[in-house]
């Protein structure tokens, strides 16, 4: 009866204030909901799963592009990395003749190296993020079809297990995807490095008079965002048992679009595993629903760039209203 | 009352956690300059951004001439003659002067920009504020004190019937705070009336014919600016404040910080100092001595050409602050917003970023001891905030500072580099910095306080050192100098022109 004024105006309802905060997760449940009443398949295990294996690459992708973000970079190169990390794997492997373990670790080294390319050209060169990791889009390409000679090369059998499913219910790559969201929401809030990239994307010129390193710093981030791409394309490859120099062609694009609605800033210092995560799987639903009411590809890919903007949109509109 | 040119009623504001405004009354006559006055954080930079249009108010009204105006937008407030000069920036630092100072508005001629005309117009302005700049100069090459004028011209180009300096004097040196108050003046007699935020409660009398207190969000007294300083403390803080400058004086330790020879050309030269342990050294100087670049550049943030800095024996290698840090230097910048803060990020966060790397172990970041680190920095300087997670861009300007300051403390460096450090901050956070300064030394630890506050320098170094033209031009005890002995230092050479 007799509640202040004062402290009615001062709360905001908590459910409110988490709706606001989680909007893409919110995004998520609606369409799932609305996918399970439009369609009957939508909600089958089978389905659900589909949706994950889709969802597990664009995802792997998008946490190393999240470290980058954060940072207020860009990776262009995600997806030719991912492709030839593969491609160094699967050629180590097959022609050359090395043991299956080496190749694996040779492929997961290219995919390092190109990150610690692009981020000298950009710590030390001073190149704008966006120009090095383009070259370096092209470069990694180029480079994967030279190796291949721009036909697919067998994937060791050992590796393309990855692309399998335990039991019934457990694909692989649905764990390797879970296992480096993990990993990136540790690093991102736990480590120093982490915490780096956030103090670098939100004021780099404080971040360095703080003592932090700001060029090395953005070596590790990049060489992260080249180690966690590595790992998209050897999954890729192992749903195909074979690494295609063409794969992951502008995967590069869903990953950041992944990173964006899942509300993390352009210009850095903000974003969140979990939020990336949400955003990967919103684009993987939503390409699976459409599929499944039978839209067609063209018509799809006008409604994912309206679903880009809108989330965006939406989350920018929260943002004023708040400050 | 008639005569009110405008009148705030009843203003309240609500942020997320904060209730900024509850219930304030302003009113401004034609023709006065009314000092608003309260502790960081007690809603004055709020007050003028619902008058400028930058905020809604929640509740209360606006009259202009009697008649209550509603001013959504900062269009609105101008269309009413009312122009602002806020606590924080608003100019494009990629932009020339004379770009900014036309912003929005450039001069046309057949509908092309007339970059002739636009840089007439603002040699004009810029001789009215008497700042001798190029008016093609990019704004974000001057300092932060020119960058004000800059923006004080700004708005005497609207031509304002009201008009509103947020700290304006926070930034500038003695002199020009002088240059200033003359051209507030003469707004004054042509009628204009100005709304003034100040925490230097010695620029009231001065400048002032009225005084509004702001205490938590609710005004509480309206004053003639006469009013005592110790009177305009209480109402301000609700309790007196005996001790302005607390400053414990010890005998100097071992030198800490040598300088030697440092040369930057163009900027500074020859620049030799030493501070010991237990020692507070003040540099004074005018805006443009090239202060700010020495402790830069003694700090590693900026290269040098020639010289040497050692930190307890051991010398810090040129343009490598991590490398000054681990020789125990730390630098509170002066641009806390371009250099002391990450403003999308929590007040944690910030107060933790020095600390970083000593709070890791194998990679990993003990961040529950960062917090309570933070809560109790927080605490001791007591920053107005909702919470240890409050972005940092949403407190108050003081409040900010207090951040600022409060990183660096929780670091532990041996020589602590102060570059304005109690800008913005009021009175009562301003003694609570002081006491800090005295445990620093009493410790054993040395602080070198650039300061542009001459009542500071004098009240809180041991010893000061003048800086004229880049170059260092004299010094002496603080004890017993005065504020004329200090500036005659610092404007002999300039008006000699001697040096470079
Ligand atoms: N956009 C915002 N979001 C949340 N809180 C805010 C916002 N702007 C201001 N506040 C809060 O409102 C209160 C009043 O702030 P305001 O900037 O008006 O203080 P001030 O009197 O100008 O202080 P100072 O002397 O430090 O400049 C502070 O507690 C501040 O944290
Ligand atoms: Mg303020």
């Amino acid at each position: 009866m007799a509640v202040s004024s004062n402290v009615l105006v001062q709360r905001r309802s908590p459910v409110a204030l988490w709706l606001a905060e989680n909007g893409a997760l919110v995004a998520l449940v609606v369409l799932v909901v609305g996918l399970s009443l439009l369609s009957s398949d939508f909600l089958s295990v089978t389905n659900l799963l589909n949706v994950g294996v889709q969802a597990a690459v664009t995802a792997i992708l998008a946490f190393g592009s999240t470290f980058v973000i954060v940072t207020g970079g860009i990776d262009l190169s995600v997806g030719s990395v991912a492709a030839l990390s593969a491609i160094v794997l699967a050629w180590g492997a097959t022609p050359a003749g090395w043991p299956w373990p080496v190749a694996t670790v040779a492929g997961l080294a290219v995919g390092v190296a190109c990150g610690l390319v692009n981020a000298v050209l950009i710590a030390y060169g001073k190149l704008p993020p966006f120009i090095a990791t383009l070259a370096m889009l092209g470069v990694a390409r180029g480079l994967a079809l030279v190796i291949s000679q721009g036909s697919p090369i067998e994937l060791p059998a050992q590796v393309a297990h990855l692309g399998d499913t335990i039991g019934r219910y457990l694909p692989v790559p649905v764990i390797v995807m879970v296992v480096m969201g993990v990993v990136a929401a540790v690093i991102l809030n736990r480590t120093y490095a982490g915490r780096a990239m956030y103090a670098i994307g939100g004021n780099e010129e404080a971040a360095r008079l703080s003592g932090i390193k700001v060029d090395r710093q953005k070596l590790i981030t990049y060489a992260l965002s080249g180690g966690f791409a590595a790992v998209a394309g050897i999954v890729l490859a192992s749903r195909l048992a074979s690494a295609q120099p063409q794969a992951a062609t502008g995967y590069e694009l869903d990953a950041i679009a992944a990173v964006v609605i899942g509300g993390a800033s352009l210009s850095g210092g903000k974003g969140r595993a979990l939020g990336t995560f949400v955003g990967a799987l919103i684009l993987a639903v939503l390409r699976n629903g459409l599929n499944l009411l039978s839209v067609s590809a063209f018509w799809q890919q006008v409604v994912i760039g309206v679903v880009i903007a809108l989330a965006v949109l939406v989350d920018t509109l929260r943002r004023r209203e708040t400050s | 009352m008639t005569g009110d040119i405008l009148r705030a009623e009843g203003l309240r504001k609500q942020f997320p956690g904060v209730l900024a405004l509850d219930g304030v009354d302003l009113s401004l006559r034609a023709g006065e300059v009314h000092v608003l006055l309260g502790e960081n954080g007690a809603g004055k930079s709020t007050l003028i951004k619902i008058l400028s249009g930058a905020y809604h108010p929640d509740g209360g009204r606006v009259l202009m001439d009697g008649r209550p105006v509603r001013i959504r937008s900062a269009g609105d407030a101008r269309a009413l003659g009312i122009a602002t000069i806020y606590q924080e920036f608003n100019l494009v630092p990629q932009l020339t002067v004379a770009e900014n100072l036309a912003l929005g508005r450039p001069p046309r001629r057949f509908g092309l920009v007339d970059r002739a005309r636009m840089e007439r117009d603002a040699a004009g302005l810029l001789a009215r504020v008497d700042v001798r700049v190029d008016p093609r100069t990019p704004v974000g090459r001057l300092g932060i004190a020119r960058m004000q004028m800059v923006e004080i011209a700004k708005a005497l180009a609207l031509e304002a019937r009201i008009l509103i300096m947020d700290e304006p004097t926070a930034v500038l040196t003695t002199g020009e705070v002088e240059k200033l108050f003359a051209i507030v003046r003469q707004l004054r007699d042509e009628g204009v009336s100005i709304v003034f935020i100040t925490h230097h409660l010695e620029e009231i009398p001065q400048i002032g014919d009225r005084v509004t207190v702001l205490r938590d969000g609710r005004s509480v007294a309206e004053v003639p600016a006469s009013t005592p300083h110790d009177e305009l403390v209480r109402l301000m803080v609700g309790r007196p404040i005996d001790q302005q400058y607390p400053r414990k004086r010890a005998r100097p330790g071992e030198p800490l910080l040598k300088v030697r020879g440092l040369t930057r050309r163009g900027v500074f030269a020859d620049v030799s100092f030493e501070v010991r342990a237990g020692e507070v050294v003040g540099v004074a100087g005018l805006v443009g001595a090239g202060r700010t670049e020495v402790a830069r550049a003694v700090f590693g943030a900026d290269h040098y050409d020639a010289g040497e800095v050692t930190v307890n024996g051991r010398r810090v290698p040129p343009g490598d602050v991590h490398a000054a840090m681990e020789a125990g230097l730390g630098l509170v910048p002066e641009d806390r917003k371009g250099q002391g803060l990450v403003l999308g990020a929590a007040v944690a966060e910030n107060l933790g970023l020095v600390t970083l790397r000593d709070a890791t172990r194998a990679g990993f970041v003990d961040r529950k001891g960062q917090r309570s680190a933070a809560a109790k920095v927080a605490g001791r300087l007591g920053i107005r905030m909702a919470g240890l997670d409050q972005e940092v861009r949403t407190l108050s300007g003081g409040n900010q500072q207090k951040v600022v300051i409060g990183k660096w403390l929780v670091a532990g460096a041996r020589v602590l580099i102060l570059d304005e450090p109690t800008r913005g901050v009021d009175v009562g956070a301003r003694v609570e910095i002081y006491q800090l300064v005295n445990e620093l030394t009493a410790a054993g630890d040395a602080v070198l306080m650039i300061s542009s506050d001459l009542p500071e320098v004098l009240g809180m170094s041991d010893r000061i050192l003048v800086m004229a033209r880049g170059r260092l031009v004299g010094e002496l005890p603080a004890a017993g100098a005065t504020q004329d002995d200090v500036m005659a230092m610092a404007v002999a050479e300039v008006e000699g022109g001697r040096v470079q």
